[in-house]
Formats: C-alpha cells, structure tokens, sequence
C-alpha cells in the first residue's frame, strides 16, 4: 500500500503544519499514525491518549477538519487520496503540538451548576428511583458523557460565542435538572439560562452529529429551554 | 437578571415565528395567486381596499415580525459581528420600531 | 440548513422596509411596479421567495426539535425543510 501523506500541526496557536510520510497498513487507526510519528519520526511530538479502546474519551483530535477519536477513527474512513491533516481539538487553547487546554470546557461545566446538588443524609433512607420513568430514561440517554470535549470542538456557537457553555456542560445540567434526587434545580435553571446558555443553541446538531457515545446534547439543550421558560412564567426564575 | 431577559427573548420569539409561520403560509398562497398575469397598483388596490379582514391579518403579521426579526438579528449581531453591550439592544429595538411604523403604514394605506 | 436559515433571516430582515416602503406608495405603485419589470428584479423577487420559504422551513425545524417529543427522525427535518423550499420556488416561478 503507498504511504500516507499526514499533515500534523506542530507549535502553540502560532505555529505550522509538518509533513511526515507513515507506512500504511489494513486496519491501522489514526492514533496508530501518530504513535508512529512520535515513536519512529520525531520524538518531539505532543499528543494524549490513555486506553486506546475508545473508552476514556483522551484521544480526540481534528482529524481532515472533523473532531474525532482517534482510536477509533479507521485511517481507511477519513484518508482520501491517503492524506491526513491531524489537528488539535478545535475550539480550545492549544498548549502544544496536538495537545489543546481543556480548563475552560470544565470551568464552563461548573459555571453550568453541572454537579449534584442533595437533598439527603446518610440517615435517610436509599431513594427509589424507577429505571422505566419517564424522567429517569430522559436522564439515561444523556448520562453517558466522559467529557472528551468532541461536542464542544463542533460546535459553531462555542466558535462563535467564547462565552456559550456548550453542548456538554449543557447536556450534564440537564441530566440534573431530571434527576429527581437532586435539589438545585432552580439555581441550575438561573445557570443555565444567562446569556451565553440553552438559548444560545441554534440546533444545528454538530455535537449529536459526533458524539462518540450516541449522546444528543441537542435535544437535552431543548428540554432545558422548556424547562426554562416554564420556571420563568411562573416567576421561577 | 440576565436568565429573565434572555429567557422572555426566546419565548417571543418561538411564540411569534408560530404565529408567523401560518401568516407566511397564507401569504405566499395569496401571492402566488396574485401575481400571475402582472400587478397593477389598481388592480391590487381594488382587491385590498376597505377590507377589514386582510387588514386585521396583515397587522398581526407586521406585529409578528416586528417582534421577529430583531431578535433573530441579535444572535447574529452578538455572534457574526462581536457587538456587545446596550447599544446592540438599543439599535435593535429602533429597527423593530422602523418595522412596526413602516409595517403600519403600508397596511393602512392598502386595506383602509 | 443552519447557515441558510439565518444567511435567509437577514435578507430579508434587510428586504423588508423596503417592501414596506413600495407598498406604502399606494396608488402611486405604478412607477415602481414598473420598475420591477426589469428580468434581474424579477429574478430577485423569486430569490426572495425562495429565502422566505427557506427560512420558514428551517424555522418549522426548530420548532419541532425544541418542543416536541425527541424522536430520531427528526433528523430527518433538514431534508423535509429543503424540499418544502424547492416546491415554492417552482411555484413561484411557474407563477411569474
């Protein structure tokens, strides 16, 4: 098979591309390619990973201008005419090489009350929690999330707006507002709601497009926006 | 309180793109209708004028969009152009303003 | 389809006043109407239409994704919006 032609970003947010030429093979994912080129071609390439399996969420990257997993995104998928252009994850600072800061995507979370708030003591009893209501299957198809930041890096309105939270922090305070065992929700709905929040979302479905575990921040985003606007009709707010 | 104000924007304007979209349905109908065979200012007069329930449509219509179109405009200013602070609400509500009187004014001198 | 509902919402935010403006001339029209004769205006006032419909049908989108029961096919409304902007335009046009 001829070698791939891979363009990697190399530097901070000034910086370039440099070409590498990497054998390729069958079956050979894109995180394979960049190992590759740290391990045989130059030592002095930064990227992250932990699993390799697609389970940490660590290897995301812009891959041909798509964010991606790079564990598991297939070279045969994205390599056309065998060229790769291997970016860090869009929207973030980049501290080096492929390597971006995530600080802003998790103060964001916070600043979207995106943490448990209860209502319990170890005194009280367990509570019951029905898998099938409606609230809880709500919650289940959101609850997923390992914060690998993909969403954020698709977004338009997290390019366009710096200050929008984001389908992610925005996916998680929904999971909250329907988790019956929590107790923050109006504090959560304020949060949520400020100027740069739910309504910021224009439902184009980039982060539902490339969640890579199924998640639909959109659709969680729109039951904030309902839930919003009910709290601040009835003085809620 | 910030969650108020963008909370009641978003309302509005879901609230008047549903109202709109039946006005802009009935609307396009109509003006397909209308235009085949060439418009004439008498001609278009004679069908509108003095007709309370063209003019009652039409105003809600101009209504809607006043409300409509200046708020769509603010993600676009907030999000394509940077403008932040009072005076991006402030031209805003000038250009509802335009819309509403302008909008009125049309209605008026076709359907009284 | 994102783009194109709010590339559509400014033209015709921007369009509107002076719609208002002609019909505002009233009996008056007749100088403009005739104005509007020229193929190139003829060609605008169905590229109007066309963004019109286009932005309605992204519009009816929205609507459904953010107040409707969440449904996979839904995904689907892009497509639907695009289509509904097709049959005006020929409308239109076959009208004109």
């Amino acid at each position: 098979m001829s070698p791939l032609a891979v363009e990697v970003w190399r530097g901070g947010a000034q910086g370039a591309f440099q070409s590498f030429e990497v054998p390729r093979h069958p079956s050979q994912t894109v995180l394979d390619v960049v190992t590759y080129i740290q391990r045989s071609l130059d030592a002095t390439l930064a990227y992250r990973f932990a699993c390799r399996v697609g389970m940490c969420g660590s290897c995301a990257m812009t891959v041909n201008g798509i964010p991606r997993w790079t564990c598991r995104t297939h070279v045969d998928k994205v390599a056309r005419e065998n060229k790769l252009v291997i970016a860090p994850p869009r929207n973030l600072p980049v501290i080096r090489d492929l390597v971006a800061d995530m600080r802003e995507f998790f103060d964001k979370w916070a600043r979207a009350k995106g943490s448990f708030g209860g209502t319990q003591t170890r005194r009280d009893d367990f509570a019951r929690v029905p898998p099938d209501s409606a609230d809880r299957k709500q919650v289940d198809a959101g609850i997923e999330c390992i914060g690998c930041g993909v969403c954020y890096s698709a977004c338009d309105v997290v390019a366009w707006n710096p200050d929008y939270l984001g389908p992610a922090a925005l996916n998680r305070a929904w999971t909250l507002v329907k988790d019956e065992r929590d107790g923050a929700t109006i504090e959560r709905l304020r949060a949520v709601a400020g100027d740069a929040g739910c309504h910021a979302c224009h439902t184009h479905m980039s982060c539902t497009e490339r969640c890579p575990v199924r998640i639909s921040p959109t659709a969680g985003i729109a039951g904030l926006k309902r839930e919003v606007a009910k709290a601040a009709l009835r003085g809620k707010l | 309180m910030n969650a108020q104000r963008e909370t009641l924007l978003w309302v509005a304007q879901r609230a008047s793109a549903a109202v709109l979209a039946a006005c802009v349905l009935v609307h396009l109908a109509t003006i397909i209708y209308a235009v085949r065979g060439g418009l004439s200012a008498a001609e278009i007069l004679g069908r509108t004028h003095g007709n309370a329930a063209w003019l009652t449509f039409y105003s809600i219509f101009v209504l809607g969009v006043a409300v409509h179109a200046p708020i769509g405009l603010r993600s676009v200013f907030i999000e394509w152009l940077g403008w932040r602070g009072v005076s991006r609400d402030v031209a805003l509500l000038l250009f509802s303003f335009l819309l509403l009187v302008m909008g009125m004014r049309a209605v008026l001198v076709l359907f009284a | 389809m994102a783009y194109l509902h709010r590339i559509s919402g400014t033209a015709l935010a921007v369009f509107l006043p002076v719609h208002f403006w002609a019909l505002g001339l009233g009996l008056e029209m007749d100088g403009f109407l005739a104005w509007t004769e020229q193929p190139l205006v003829k060609f605008a006032e169905w590229g109007l239409v066309v963004l019109l419909a286009a932005h309605l049908g992204g519009g009816l989108r929205v609507l459904a994704l953010e107040f409707l029961p969440w449904h996979d096919w839904q995904k689907g409304l892009a497509a639907a919006a695009a289509a509904l902007t097709l049959a005006v335009g020929l409308a239109f046009a076959l009208a004109l």
